[in-house]
């Protein structure tokens, strides 16, 4: 996969990798944090955390409900309690456990789930998290991440460690093209844009990010010039950006590894709905389970391509 | 300052004080007209005896004290009798038990740790209590001052598979400072719990899952207090006490159904005056 390469971006490492090495790293300063894993912890990479840290690793098996639970009666004595597993398995397996002993008394509790999307490729649709960010953001009190690139992940997990409350993030399994500059001054809750442009914007998030990127090249040499919009925080969504993007360029489209249900397409589509109605474009796996397959062919069959930003950029002009 | 409720107790003592708990979990549902008294009968040895029979440390007018014991009601749905006890020992006002279940009273229909002092959990999405009780004793274990947590379920609340994630990850910690109950009152939403979903023999199973058992008659004062102050000297592995019980205890109304009949639901003005004269008169 080398989305990004031809218009000179890098590929950089996963962002379950750079969360993995961000958490091992901030043990120290955080003394407070333990982590807990479902059996999953050398694919989501708290195993790292665990091996430096034995004493603040809990292995409970493959019972995600009682991982999340148990979280929580951990961050109730005081600590940060952070557990993970595959973005599927722990958000639709635990999603009761999610919105009652950890959304509704608000516990400290950070949730992991990596595996996002479907360019995990060969596993298939068992193991891909499509529907994380809808489950997640339906859970009032949660706070919900998606970092795009190393960088991020390894800044945004500071900021989850950071923030009081509980976190949903979400990271992804192949390497991911490097959209930010090492250490980038991201924000909860503020959009970062990438790029400024006044005829349309794409507004994504992950992966998706330097696709659009792509997208926007390409409009640029049809005269096109896109605003780019990395949305890493689906909950609470930036509003004001989304507003500004409404008014100021008048078109939008959205780019998310994840169901067209529920997830960054519909956050965004609502806000400009109730505030700034424009029309919105969403790019995403349209209500569909995927398949096996090497993650580039995936990306390409599902419609999660810069040409599918492009052409649907074009739509969104069109109709306003 | 901080210190256990009261000296060696003395089982009338303790007597008296369950049955202000059993008329308060009657009044409070029949004035709500809805919740779930029987459910809080069958508790009330247990709830009675954790708080008020020298069995749990804690200070009832700092509720947050770092090193206080602490007790989760996973059958969320018994929250008035967590209420009564709460009242009883002072941690929040006695004319507050009335408003259970109104629009902006903190005292909702099950418990909500946010917005009650002394709640330790919120609960009723039955199962989930252990897990939660789990990670609290682990965490009491990380602070190191032999803080212990004790938890009690519904018996048909066993049947979730989350509480058998927890019960296995309990023993391989052997986290000993953990004190789960069963209300073991055999009846569950649908009617007789053996015939909802067969749980026995429950005292064997926990114990071939590695946790040490006691079987009791959960409504003997010596037997209560006799388990539980032998749960408290840690032997290496969460202890599970199966409390056997009588849904509606005390009250013949519900005793003579104490099926679906009798699940959540409250007794009449008239029924409740006759239950409260029965229990006084016990
Ligand atoms: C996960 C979940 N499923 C269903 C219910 C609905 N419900 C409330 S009480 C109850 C029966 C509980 O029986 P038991 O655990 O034996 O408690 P008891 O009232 O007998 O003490 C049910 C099914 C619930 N609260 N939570
Ligand atoms: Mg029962």
């Amino acid at each position: 996969m080398n989305i990004g390469e031809r218009i000179g971006l890098s590929l950089g490492k996963p962002t379950r990798n750079a969360f993995g090495e961000a958490l091992r790293d901030l043990a120290d300063e955080f003394p407070k944090l333990v982590v807990v894993d479902a059996d999953v912890g050398n694919s989501t990479r708290t195993q790292w955390f665990g091996e430096a840290n034995p004493d603040r690793f809990f292995q409970v098996g493959i019972a995600e409900s009682n991982m999340v639970s148990m979280a929580a009666g951990l961050a109730a004595t005081g600590r940060q309690a952070l557990c993970s597993s595959f973005a599927a398995f722990l958000t639709a397996n635990a999603f009761d456990q999610i919105r009652m002993s950890v959304g509704f008394p608000r516990a400290n509790v950070k949730l992991v789930g990596s595996h996002a999307g479907i360019s995990i490729g060969e596993d298939g649709p068992s193991q891909m998290g499509i529907e994380d960010l809808a489950l997640m953001r339906a859970v009032p009190n949660l706070t919900v991440l998606c970092p795009a690139d190393a960088h991020a992940a390894a800044v945004m997990t500071r900021q989850m460690l950071e923030h009081e409350g509980p976190v949903y993030m979400r990271t992804g399994r192949p390497k991911a093209p490097l959209v930010h500059p090492e250490s980038p001054d991201l924000r909860l809750g503020r959009a970062a844009q990438l790029r400024e442009g006044g005829d349309v914007t794409l507004i994504a998030c992950g992966l998706m990010v330097a696709m659009a990127l792509e997208a926007a090249e390409d409009l640029s040499a049809d005269g096109i010039e896109a605003r780019v919009i990395d949305m890493h925080t689906i909950k609470p969504l930036d509003e004001a950006a989304v507003i500004a993007a409404s008014r100021e360029t008048g078109a939008i489209v959205t780019a998310e590894e994840h169901l067209v249900q529920g997830g960054l397409g519909e956050a965004v589509a609502g806000c400009t709905a109730a505030n700034a109605p424009c029309p919105v474009r969403r790019i995403g796996v349209q209500d569909t389970f995927a398949e096996s397959g090497k993650p580039a062919e995936l990306l390409e069959k599902y419609g999660l391509s810069a040409a599918a930003i492009v052409a649907a950029a074009r739509e969104a002009m069109a109709l306003r | 300052m901080p210190q256990t409720n009261g000296a060696a107790p003395e089982t009338a003592r303790l007597e008296e004080i369950r049955k202000r708990l059993a008329i308060w979990s009657i009044r409070m549902t029949t004035k709500a007209a809805s919740g779930h008294p029987s459910s809080c009968l069958s508790a009330s040895h247990l709830v009675t005896a954790l708080y008020f029979g020298d069995i749990m440390r804690y200070d009832a007018a700092n509720p947050d004290w770092p090193q206080r014991d602490r007790f989760v009601l996973s059958k969320g749905h018994a929250a008035p009798i967590l209420y009564a006890a709460l009242a009883e020992a002072g941690t929040i006002e006695e004319n507050r038990l009335m408003s259970l279940r109104e629009i902006g009273s903190a005292l909702e229909g099950h418990p909500n740790t946010r917005r009650l002092p002394g709640v330790e959990a919120s609960t009723g999405s039955l199962g989930q209590g252990l897990s939660i009780s789990l990670g609290m004793a682990m965490g009491q274990r990380l602070d190191g001052a032999g803080a212990r947590t004790f938890v009690v379920m519904g018996d048909g609340e066993v049947d979730e598979g989350q509480v058998w994630e927890a019960v296995m990850a309990g023993a391989k910690y052997g986290v000993d400072n953990l004190i789960a109950m069963v209300d073991r009152n055999d009846f569950q939403q649908m009617g007789a719990a053996d015939s909802v979903l067969p749980l026995d023999p429950m005292a064997l199973k926990f114990a071939a899952f590695g946790w040490r058992v006691m079987d009791i008659d959960g409504h003997d004062w010596k037997a209560v207090l006799g388990a539980l102050r032998e749960a408290k000297v840690a032997d290496g592995r969460p202890t599970l006490i199966v409390a056997h019980t009588k849904k509606g205890y005390g009250v013949t109304r519900i005793l003579e159904d104490p099926g679906n009949k009798f699940h959540g639901v409250p007794l009449s003005p008239d029924e409740a005056e006759t239950a409260i004269q029965e229990i006084e008169n016990a």
